[in-house]
Order: structure tokens, then C-alpha cells, then sequence
């Protein structure tokens, strides 16, 4: 080898297969210290983060996506085979990382082999080498490092000094070498390949007699066609209790201090334009957004740390067949449950399914699984339908997401009719061993949730407030000097203009104001309803107010109505951006809100057209 | 390969719970099903590997859960169909 080249490796990569731990070895040697953005071109997530190494240098590290192999059968794969080819725009690497699960190596050893193929220096990190001793698998390390031809080096990502050996090793200069071309392997090379894992396997690694994985012991009773399912049903009950419940908990302390901003600035700022804008347009507005965040953390949390544990494959499995029914497969079950939190991280999360009908449909539908945003127009309107009457109103709220779920499990249904697609949908689907989820990387997850949030509340929401509180405070050039301020505005304006379109099903013209930045986000609904009533002078109204507003002037028939619209309607700009943006087409964008529109409004018509004739009969 | 008495299956007709020895896999000449095949001898069903079905779904068994080596994947009726097996006594 040429001396020549010798240098301390500056960028890295991490490559492994799915659930070999790999990304919380990534959260363990660059801490919070990440960017999370997408590979250019695709939407597959990229990760980079800084480490330090033992002797104090920087070093870059990439978190490759999950691949089981080179041979790519989804974006994600496609895209870690581009970047270790040397096929894309990133940095060449001077040392891939091969994460391995020291549990799992029979598996995960091939990666390993087809990887050093590619000629790039190379170590390999076990990892997970805690829970292998605690199984009894006994790995002869410097065999198989003498086999595998790299060094190989324990890692355990969930301990604080698990990589201690892993940073020490980056301080050793490396030849520069870049990747030789990579030519796809066929069957009969994956079937050589295959043969070599075998027999080193055998030379390096002692298992146990009997498996000592209680996998398979958990998983009699977890996916039994009965105790599984009552398993399941068990959970998400839970789960969304404890949305409910300890997320109104939380949000109540939001709206205490978005009251006290509010009171704050009223008595600092003297009154005025500029006031107005600060107290009703920004603090009403984006504090009333704010208040379902805890309701989108919890939910979140729940998420994260059942799939972390292994549990939601098993759901995705139980739920597989009669989601095939419906035209979508298992895989689809973890977007669909992340949308009841937003449609959007839910849409993102579709990228797991490799079957681009299975996931198409599955966007289509994750709009009316009842986001968070939706809680606070419920709320509103069921405490208006049902005063003091609890059982009734959970009732109505379970209905209403009952309600979402059939309608999309129709539509999916209907998508799968009109496509005619004979091929097969592929399952094919890793169930991973169960285990505690990383606190660690739970943290990092739900932190990266919050700020898709925070950054939609403080862009298109805070956006949208502001012109919304403009519209309604700019006086409309037809003003009259009788109507009320509201009245003439440009807003009220735009209310009689939509009137004409939605007074066939019961929305009179505040609704129909209010309706407007709803549909670019549908958590302002409430807020711009306080708005229009305070903007009438009913100041009193506003708040808890205005459920008694709405449950003496409007009539059951607009309630409902309005209930069945929020189900419904396509009213979350951010979501169409997302979906054009996981589609790459304008299309399917247009698709999704024309029918969610055509739904809403049939739905709305024919609850609005039926109340009113039974409530006169 | 060790002789038995009983004629290869599919893996979609092995009994739950049933340990089985892997002989061979068909291979499609072409098309999305070579591709997905290939995934499967990538995965680890390669002959000479035991697996065993751990757990079917609710209903017409599928899809079911294979276990082989230390790694448990969730295959469909048709993905199984792919692999031959040979029942352990």
C-alpha cells in the first residue's frame, strides 16, 4: 500500500441493516449535536452529526438509512447504495462503520461482507454485545475480525461509554481508498455469499443450545388471533386516554400562560392598532395552536417507544390481513396511527412501504384519521351539543373518529378497485427482537417531532394569523356606517362571498369567515370564531363564552353539520405541501383535496339537509 | 442434508410450531417475484437453515411469522410460497 495517503478519517458513515441499533449508536457519539434534513432530490431523511474522538479531533458522521442490502428495493436502500458507490453528492467517505446487532449476526454479517466488497476502509461495530452475552452467544471477536479481514469492535449504544473503543479507533491514521465500482450481485453471488456468513458463523460464533430470546415466548401471546388483537385494543385505548387525559392536563397550563402573555402585553402596550395585532392576532393565535402540543407529544411518546420496543410490527402483523381487505397491508398501520397525532410526520412516515399503490393510498387517507388540530373544534362543538352530559360527548367524540377510520378504509378500498393492479403487495417485514426503548433516542425523537410542529405554528400558522387578523380588521371599501365592524370588513366581505357556497349546509357567516384560515390550517377554527365574535363586541362571549354562544344561536343542525365538515374537509395547507412533496406530483395533491372537499360537503349537506327536516317534523 | 421421510413443502403449508429445514427455493425466471426472491435468499432462507412458523394471522393464515436464525420476518402467503422446506422430526 502506497504510504502516501495516510490521514485521519474527517468523514464517516454509519451503515447496517434495519434495527441493529444503529441510529442510537449514532445518538450516542454525536448527542444532540445532529442535522436532520433530506438527501438531495429524494425524500429519504439524512442525518449528520459531529463527534469528537477520543484524542479530541471532529469528525462528521452520516447515519446511512437502513439497508438489508445493496441491492436496493426502496429509496432508503437505493440511497445508502448511492452514497457508499460513490453515485451521489455527499463527501467521500473515508471509513464506512458497519453496525452489526451482536445478537443478530447471522443476518447481519452478510451486509457486512457485501460492503467490503466495495474496497472503502472499514471496521465493524458490534453492537448490542450486552444483550449477546446475556443470551449466552458467545463471539470469538478477534476470529471473526481475522475472518471478516476489518477490525471489529464491541459497541453497546445504550450505554454512555459503549463507543469509548470506537472513538479511540478513529484516531488512528487511515489509507485513503475510494470505492471500487460496485457491480449489483445476482442469486447465485447472494447464494456464495450466503455460504461464506454460514461457515464463518460457525468458525467465529458459540450460540447457546436454547434460545435464551424471549421473542418468541412474548410473541405466542402478543400475535394470538385473539389475545393480540385484545393486547392491541388494549393499547391504543390506553394511548389515547392518556392523550386525552394528561394532554388537556398539560394544555391547560398553555392556555394560563398564554393569558397571562395576553394580560402581559394589554397592560404594557398602550392601546391601539399595533396592540391589536400582538394580543388577538399573534398571542390568540399561535398560543391557541400551542395548546395541542402536549396532545401531539404524548401521542408521539407512545409511538416511539412501541416501536422502539418491537411492539408495533407485531400490530402492523395482526392488523395486516384485514387491512389488506381494505387494499393497504400492514405496513401501513404505523403512518395511519401517527396521523391521529398530524398527517404530516404520518405521511412522512409512509416512506416505509415499498409498494408505491400501498403507500399512494395510504397518504390519500392519513387526512382523515382525526389529527390533534381537530380536538379543539370537537371539543368546542360536542360541549356544545351536550352540556354536562360526559358520557354522551365522549360517545360523539369516539363516533367522530370511528367515523374518519371507516370513511378511509373506504376510500382505500375504492382506490384499489379503480386501479385494477393485479400485482401482489409484498409484507415482507422485519419483526425485531423486543427490548426497552432507548431513553436517549426517545428523547432525540419526540424533540425532532416537536420541532415539525414548532416550525409549522411559527411559519404558516403564525402567517396565516396575521392576515387573518388583517381581513378582519381592515374595513372593507363598501362599508356600511350601520353593520357591525366584522360585517365590514374585508373578511365579512369574503364570509357573505363563501355564504353563497356553504349556506346549503347550515354555515351562516361567521362560520363561513372563520372557515378561511382553517382551511389552511383547522386548528385556527376556534380561535378565529373567538375572533369574529369578539370583533362583533361581544367581548364576554369569547373563550369559555363561546360554547354558550354556539350552543344557544346555532341550530343542532348547523352543529352537526360543522362536525361532519371538520371530519372531513381539507384543511391543512402544510399537509398539502407535504403530500406534493412525498409524491412529487401536483396531481395527487389536487386528488386528495378535491375529494376530501366533494366528501365534506356531501356529508355536511345531507347531515344539514336531514336534521333540519327532522328537527321540523 | 439429512434424510426424512416426509416430501418437501411449501413453506405456507408447514404447520405452526413445526421446526423445518430449508432445501431450496423457487426461483421466477423474471419479474418483480425474482426480485423479491432474491430479498428472501439476502434475508437468510438459504438451505440448510432451520426456521419454524411462530404465529399466523387472524385469519386464512396469513400472513405468518417465520422464525430463522435469530431474526423473525412477517410473510405473506405468496412470499412464503417461495421456500421449500423440509419438516424436522
Amino acid at each position: 500500500m502506497p504510504l502516501t495517503s495516510l490521514a485521519f478519517p474527517a468523514h464517516i458513515a454509519l451503515l447496517g441493516n434495519p434495527n441493529c441499533g444503529k441510529t442510537a449508536l449514532f445518538n450516542l457519539l454525536t448527542g444532540s449535536r445532529q442535522k436532520v434534513a433530506n438527501y438531495a432530490g429524494v425524500t429519504v431523511e439524512r442525518k449528520e452529526g459531529t463527534l469528537r474522538t477520543a484524542g479530541g479531533r471532529r469528525v462528521k458522521v452520516l447515519d446511512l438509512p437502513g439497508a438489508y442490502s445493496l441491492n436496493a428495493l426502496s429509496n432508503d436502500e437505493a440511497v445508502t447504495r448511492d452514497v457508499i458507490t460513490g453515485h451521489s453528492a455527499e463527501a467521500v467517505l473515508d471509513l464506512l462503520v458497519c453496525v452489526t446487532d451482536a445478537t443478530n449476526l447471522r443476518l447481519h454479517l452478510r451486509m457486512v461482507l457485501e460492503a467490503r466488497q466495495l474496497g472503502l476502509p472499514m471496521v465493524v461495530a458490534l453492537n448490542k454485545m450486552d444483550r449477546a452475552k446475556k443470551l449466552g452467544i458467545r463471539i470469538d471477536v478477534e476470529r471473526l475480525a481475522q475472518e471478516l479481514g476489518v477490525p471489529v469492535i464491541a459497541t453497546v449504544s445504550i450505554q454512555a461509554n459503549g463507543a469509548q473503543e470506537l472513538l479511540a479507533a478513529l484516531d488512528k491514521p487511515l489509507a485513503r481508498r475510494t470505492a471500487s465500482t460496485w457491480k449489483a450481485p445476482d442469486l447465485d453471488d447472494v447464494r456464495t455469499t450466503q455460504h461464506t456468513v454460514q461457515r464463518i458463523f460457525r468458525a467465529a460464533i458459540q450460540e447457546p443450545t436454547v434460545d435464551a430470546d424471549p421473542s418468541e415466548r412474548i410473541d405466542r401471546v402478543i400475535m394470538h388471533p385473539f389475545w393480540g388483537l385484545l393486547i392491541l385494543g388494549v393499547v391504543l385505548f390506553v394511548t389515547f386516554i392518556s392523550v386525552f387525559s394528561v394532554g388537556a392536563w398539560l394544555s391547560g397550563y398553555i392556555e394560563l400562560a398564554t393569558a397571562w402573555v395576553a394580560a402581559l402585553v394589554e397592560t404594557s402596550m398602550a392601546d391601539g392598532l399595533l396592540r391589536g395585532l400582538v394580543v388577538e392576532g399573534i398571542i390568540g393565535g399561535v398560543g391557541g395552536v400551542f395548546v395541542f402540543l402536549p396532545q401531539i407529544l404524548i401521542l408521539f411518546l407512545f409511538i416511539l417507544a412501541l416501536e422502539a420496543s418491537g411492539y408495533l410490527p407485531r400490530a402492523a402483523f395482526l392488523l395486516d390481513k384485514p387491512m389488506s381487505r381494505a387494499g393497504l397491508s400492514g405496513r401501513s398501520f404505523i403512518p395511519l396511527l401517527s396521523s391521529f397525532a398530524c398527517a404530516i410526520p404520518g405521511i412522512m412516515a409512509t416512506r416505509s412501504i415499498s409498494n408505491w399503490r400501498d403507500r399512494l393510498t395510504t397518504i390519500m387517507i392519513a387526512p382523515l384519521m382525526a389529527c390533534s388540530a381537530r380536538i379543539p373544534v370537537y371539543t368546542l362543538l360536542i360541549a356544545a351539543l351536550f352540556p354536562g352530559e360526559p358520557l354522551e360527548a365522549t360517545l360523539l367524540m369516539i363516533g367522530l373518529y370511528v367515523l374518519g377510520i371507516v370513511c378511509a378504509m373506504a376510500v382505500a378500498w375504492v382506490m384499489k378497485r379503480s386501479s385494477g393492479s393485479r400485482q401482489h403487495s409484498v409484507l415482507l417485514m422485519e419483526l425485531p427482537s423486543y427490548q426497552w426503548p432507548d431513553l436517549r433516542s426517545l428523547a432525540i425523537g419526540l424533540y425532532e417531532r416537536a420541532m415539525i410542529f414548532l416550525k409549522r405554528v411559527g411559519t404558516i400558522i403564525l402567517a396565516l394569523t396575521i392576515i387573518m387578523w388583517a381581513l378582519y380588521t381592515i374595513p372593507s371599501p363598501r362599508a356600511h356606517a350601520e353593520g357591525t365592524p366584522i360585517q365590514n370588513s374585508l373578511a365579512g366581505e369574503i364570509g357573505r362571498a363563501l355564504n353563497v357556497v356553504f349556506a346549503p349546509i347550515g354555515f351562516n357567516e361567521h362560520i363561513s369567515i372563520a372557515l378561511v384560515p382553517g382551511m389552511a390550517a383547522r386548528e385556527v377554527v376556534v380561535s378565529s370564531l373567538g375572533l369574529v365574535y369578539a370583533m362583533e363586541g361581544n367581548e364576554a362571549e369569547v373563550g369559555t363564552q363561546l360554547e354558550a354562544h354556539i350552543a344557544r344561536e346555532w341550530s343542532l343542525a348547523t352543529k352537526l353539520s360543522l362536525l361532519l365538515w371538520i371530519v372531513f374537509a381539507p384543511q391543512c395547507l402544510s399537509t398539502f405541501v407535504t403530500v406534493k412533496r412525498e409524491t412529487n406530483s401536483w396531481k395527487y395533491m389536487w386528488l386528495m383535496g378535491g375529494y376530501l372537499f366533494a366528501l365534506a360537503y356531501l356529508a355536511s349537506l345531507f347531515t344539514y339537509q336531514l336534521t333540519t327536516y327532522l328537527t321540523a317534523h | 442434508m439429512p434424510a426424512t421421510l416426509s416430501a418437501p413443502l411449501r413453506l405456507d403449508q408447514l404447520p405452526e410450531q413445526q421446526w423445518a429445514l430449508v432445501t431450496d427455493i423457487t426461483v421466477p425466471p423474471h419479474g418483480p417475484d425474482r426480485e423479491l426472491v432474491l430479498r428472501l435468499v439476502e434475508l437468510g432462507f438459504v438451505p440448510g437453515e432451520r426456521l419454524r412458523i411462530v404465529a399466523e394471522g387472524i385469519a386464512g393464515r396469513d400472513p405468518l411469522a417465520v422464525r430463522v436464525g435469530h431474526t423473525t420476518f412477517a410473510l405473506r402467503k405468496h412470499e412464503a410460497s417461495f421456500i421449500l422446506v423440509e419438516p424436522l422430526p
